[in-house]
């Protein structure tokens, strides 16, 4: 008998020509000048931060943008102990979501600066910018959220977002 | 088996959407669909999409595509990864159930973004054909020849059909391709992949089209004049193309035998984005085309939104009907390589 044939490569590759959308797009473009825009429900007056193509519990298009700030909260997390491919980030990690002050969900971000034993549900962030001259229509303009010199914020500003 | 009707159509396609993505797409399609009969999402009683995730080239697109839909309070809900007339066909079967009187069907097809006769390569048999890279073109161009060399068709069959579907088009709004063409002038241009032509290939379309189904007396009561499914079946041919005579499509023809196509039939709706495959259909469904109406819409050829194309063929059916261009009509989806799977329906006038 011949060695059995387990499994075989079949190389796959495409290529896409990626349509952001109208609401996204107003988001990446606020991202390339440095600035926070989220869009808001017409119906239930949530704002999304990235927004999508709509409200995605009404199913409506959003109606207008909110500039919203650098800083939010921590609505949930998780610590991460296994990198990804292609990830070198000293592990343990936190990634966290992050509930921006205007926004009613969250983004998530890797937090830095706190001890995987000392992060927590409600406190309070801010968002921090890679060097101006790298901005570019992403998120990934923010490199991470450290926190902040504040008191937690209460399960109740929060809680929707979880 | 429980009566299940159309009460409302609305679609959208268009050559290229550059600022629009698939939820934007949808979300006035939905509305339009569901404005007339006055209800809203959560009146559906079931709720079922058909797409696929490769035309977007990201993972999981059509849940982000129920954003459109206003999923909220929750609703019961379904997906199938084909195109939306067999999601039609599971919304007609969740109806048979009983328990519900309304279904809300829709699909989106942003066929642009990428290499779409590639994307359709992701579908074959993984192992032998799909690492070949056969696109959709060249293995419909395979089937065509075929076809020549069976000497049931001739490419003056194929410009035929480009021009019939052309000159329907001209009233169709949303049909990307239309206009009084020659057929001998067709047959001058220029061979694309031979044996086909670029106008025996479907345009490169982006769309998205609901259906709204109710049954029985709760159709009535949301229109005036509800078109009536008779019949609905689906059948599959052979997974791999080689191991099968492409000159015929046997699963269309049972699917028609098992629905019962009638004999004075007005029109009939046949999606075949290439041309040599709307005769190969005509063939199998049994169409007299001195009697029956042959894409009056224009059909695939005329826009072919990937995974739309086919629940838009009930929808043009529907308006036909309702505009009494006629009493009935067949219709029918395909999916696959080289019509390898095919859905056969008969639509009729009633109160």
């Amino acid at each position: 008998m011949s060695e059995p044939i387990t499994g075989i490569t079949t190389p796959i590759r495409m290529e896409y020509r990626y349509t952001p959308g109208t609401a996204t797009s107003l988001f990446l473009r606020a991202m390339k000048e440095g600035r926070f825009e989220g869009r808001r429900c017409p119906s239930c007056q949530k704002v999304y931060f990235p927004p999508r193509g709509g409200c995605s519990m009404c199913g409506v298009e959003f109606a207008e943008s909110v500039p919203l700030k650098n800083t939010g909260t921590i609505a949930t997390y998780t610590v991460v102990n296994v990198n990804f491919a292609n990830r070198t980030v000293d592990l343990p990690y936190v990634v966290a979501e992050v509930k921006f002050d205007g926004a009613d969900v969250t983004t998530s971000l890797l937090l830095k600066g706190v001890g995987v034993d000392e992060v927590r549900q409600g406190m309070r962030v801010e968002a921090k910018w890679i060097p101006e001259d790298e901005w570019d229509f992403s998120l990934a303009n923010i490199s991470h959220v450290e926190a902040l010199d504040e008191p937690d914020a209460p399960l109740e500003s929060y809680k929707d977002a979880i | 088996m429980r009566d299940v009707a159309i009460v409302s159509f609305a679609q959208h396609s268009q050559r290229r959407e550059d600022s629009r993505n698939e939820i934007e797409i949808l979300l006035p399609v939905i509305r339009d669909a569901l404005a007339p009969i006055g209800l809203k999402t959560q009146d559906m009683g079931f709720t079922v999409s058909g797409s696929t995730d490769y035309l977007a080239g990201q993972a999981f697109a059509f849940v982000s595509a129920l954003d459109a839909v206003g999923p909220w309070p929750p609703i019961s809900e379904s997906h199938v990864e084909m195109d939306g007339a067999f999601a039609l066909y599971e919304a007609w079967v969740r109806l048979q159930h009983g328990d519900i009187d309304t279904a809300l069907v829709y699909s989106f097809g942003k066929s642009s973004p990428g290499d779409v006769g590639r994307v359709l390569a992701l579908q074959l048999e993984p192992y032998l054909l799909g690492p070949l890279w056969p696109d959709a073109v060249s293995l419909a161009a395979l089937q065509a020849r075929a076809l020549l060399d069976s000497g049931k068709a001739t490419e003056k069959d194929f410009a035929r059909v480009v021009a019939r579907s052309r000159r329907n088009a001209r009233s169709n709004p949303f049909a990307q391709l239309q206009g009084d063409v020659d057929e001998a002038a067709l047959l001058e241009e220029p061979l694309y992949a031979d044996p086909f032509r670029l106008h025996d290939l479907p345009p490169v379309t982006d769309g998205a089209a609901c259906i709204i189904l109710a049954a029985g007396d709760r159709a009535r009561e949301l229109s005036d004049n509800p078109v009536w499914i008779k019949g609905i079946d689906h059948r599959i041919d052979l997974q791999a193309p080689g191991s099968r005579d492409l000159t015929v499509s046997p699963s269309t023809k049972l699917a028609a035998e098992k629905v019962g196509i009638p004999a004075d039939v007005d029109l009939a709706e046949i999606h075949a984005p290439f041309s040599s495959q709307e005769l190969i259909l005509i063939e199998a469904l049994g169409l007299d085309e001195s009697k029956t109406a042959i894409n009056p819409s224009g059909g695939a050829l005329a826009a072919n939104a990937v995974m739309v194309a086919g629940l838009q063929r009930f929808g043009e059916a529907f308006n036909r009907i309702q505009a009494g261009d006629g009493k009935n009509a067949v219709v029918h989806a395909t999916g696959g390589p080289c019509l390898q799977q095919n859905l056969v329906a008969v639509l009729e006038a009633g109160k």
